[in-house]
């Protein structure tokens, strides 16, 4: 167990500092959650519908589409010279590989999440202080249950023609529940209701994730092996 | 020891391997030769761990931790510099964090790269990142390796050193296999010559006391006849 972990963390690092060495994808998607919120904030109607009932969804559309500029990233970095060969040669177990590129996937979308929430707050003028916590726990369960889906895909997809297309195809049938959950919680929390009405949520959340990681894992390895 | 036996690998309808089987004991160097297609590549990544035979099993003393490998592409992130790509490596390998920084200085300068060390792999010569993946092969002190064309974009001077290299592995009781299609190339190292052609080995003998002109002679008749 301890060389799984050690070797995933080796993978993790190195993928994060490959991102923020380059900064591509990761500046592409801190913009694209920023024009997003923009767009909503500027392309709804305030009279009409009230920001409190929108802005859950606004916030986890946005989530979910930047974090797949990060899900598409994960696996195409080792298509550069190879290393994707060279990692599979290795003695690095699979399950660490899945392991590593989890970590690194959930440090990056963790990044657009903590520049995307404030922005949310400004653009949507909702009152997040009293529930952050348990926002943040809401956000940080969705999290782990479509990055883990997403980095699955994001291996099997890669050595595809259009993956970047294939990815979010596959992979959006798949967080239709994480992202149902995560509305229910977010909404309740945003409308100040009782802890107690979003703990069921909270609990359909780490199910999901407890399923959907543990399946991840055990499947990854027929995703990338020849 | 490197072994492997009855090995039959398919790509649909093409056959990469048919029947193919060695023996390989420290010391000895095993030169295929093949025209493009024979199926070299294939045999060296079914030795390699990376494909699964249909038919038949390899095997190595010592698992994916004791194979060095150098394929058609260097396996080195271009924004990461050489020595940032070979201690990553070692770490796979599972070279203790103590010895990764030496190793990796040892290699670079037996390479000629000490002065590269620092910079970012995109930003080197197809010559000098062929020699980074030789060194990111070597990193762990593999005891076997396995060359695909790996004189491949090296100048004259490179390719010589490189020779040299292999000959000390050689002498050091190392196990390596060299596939090409060129039969000039690395004949002086090799114990063993095997000609290729479609999936199978034509020949496979002692090299003995044949020089590269009796060898390239008896490699356009086993083409001929085959």
């Amino acid at each position: 167990m301890r060389e799984l972990l050690g070797q995933a963390w080796v993978v993790a690092r190195k993928d994060l500092v490959l991102e923020f060495r380059t900064r591509t994808a990761l500046l592409s998607a801190v913009v694209f959650t920023a024009l997003v919120l923009t767009v909503f904030n500027f392309g709804r109607d305030p009279t009409a519908v009230a920001t409190i009932d929108l802005a859950p969804s606004i916030l986890w559309v946005t989530f979910t589409f930047a974090a797949m500029l990060a899900l598409n990233r994960a696996f195409q970095l080792e298509l550069e010279n190879g290393a994707l060969e060279g990692l599979l040669v290795s003695p690095l177990s699979r399950h660490s590989l899945f392991l590593g590129k989890l970590l690194a996937n959930l440090g990056f979308v963790g990044v657009v999440e903590a520049v995307g929430l404030p922005l949310f707050v400004l653009f949507f003028n909702v009152s997040v202080g009293p529930v952050l916590l348990p926002l943040i726990g809401v956000i940080a369960l969705a999290t782990v249950g479509f990055v883990s889906v997403g980095t699955l895909f994001s291996a099997m997809v890669v050595r595809t023609r259009f993956a970047e297309l294939m990815l979010p195809v596959l992979l959006l049938p798949f967080l239709l529940l994480p992202l149902t959950y995560a509305v229910q919680a977010t909404a309740r929390l945003l409308a100040g209701r009782p802890l107690s009405e979003v703990s069921g949520w909270l609990k359909l959340l780490a199910a999901y994730d407890l399923v959907f990681v543990a399946v991840a894992t055990l499947l990854f390895p027929h995703t990338v092996d020849e | 020891m490197l072994s492997a036996e009855g090995l039959r690998h398919a790509y649909g309808r093409v056959v990469a391997l048919d029947g193919v089987s060695l023996t390989l004991g420290p010391g000895q160097t095993l030169a295929i030769f093949g025209p493009n297609g024979a199926g070299k590549t294939t045999l060296l990544k079914v030795l390699a761990g990376l494909i699964r035979p249909q038919q038949g099993w390899a095997r190595v003393a010592g698992g994916r931790r004791a194979i060095g490998w150098i394929g058609h592409q260097s396996h080195l992130y271009g924004h990461l510099s050489v020595l940032e790509n070979l201690l990553f490596w070692a770490a796979l390998y599972g070279v203790t964090s103590a010895q990764r920084g030496v190793r990796a200085t040892a290699i670079l300068e037996r390479l000629g790269l000490s002065d590269q060390a620092g910079q970012p792999v995109w930003s080197l010569s197809r010559g000098l990142a062929q020699r980074a993946a030789i060194a990111k092969a070597l990193v762990h002190d593999p005891y076997v390796l396995l060359l695909d064309e790996p004189f491949t974009g090296l100048d004259l001077a490179a390719a010589a050193q490189l020779r040299t290299l292999l000959g000390e592995l050689r002498s050091a009781e190392r196990v390596l296999v060299l596939a090409t299609h060129n039969v000039d190339e690395g004949v002086e190292l090799a114990t063993d010559v095997a000609f290729q052609r479609r999936g199978r080995f034509v020949q496979l003998t002692p090299r003995a006391a044949r020089g590269a002109a009796e060898i390239a002679e008896a490699y356009r008749r086993a083409m001929t006849d085959a």
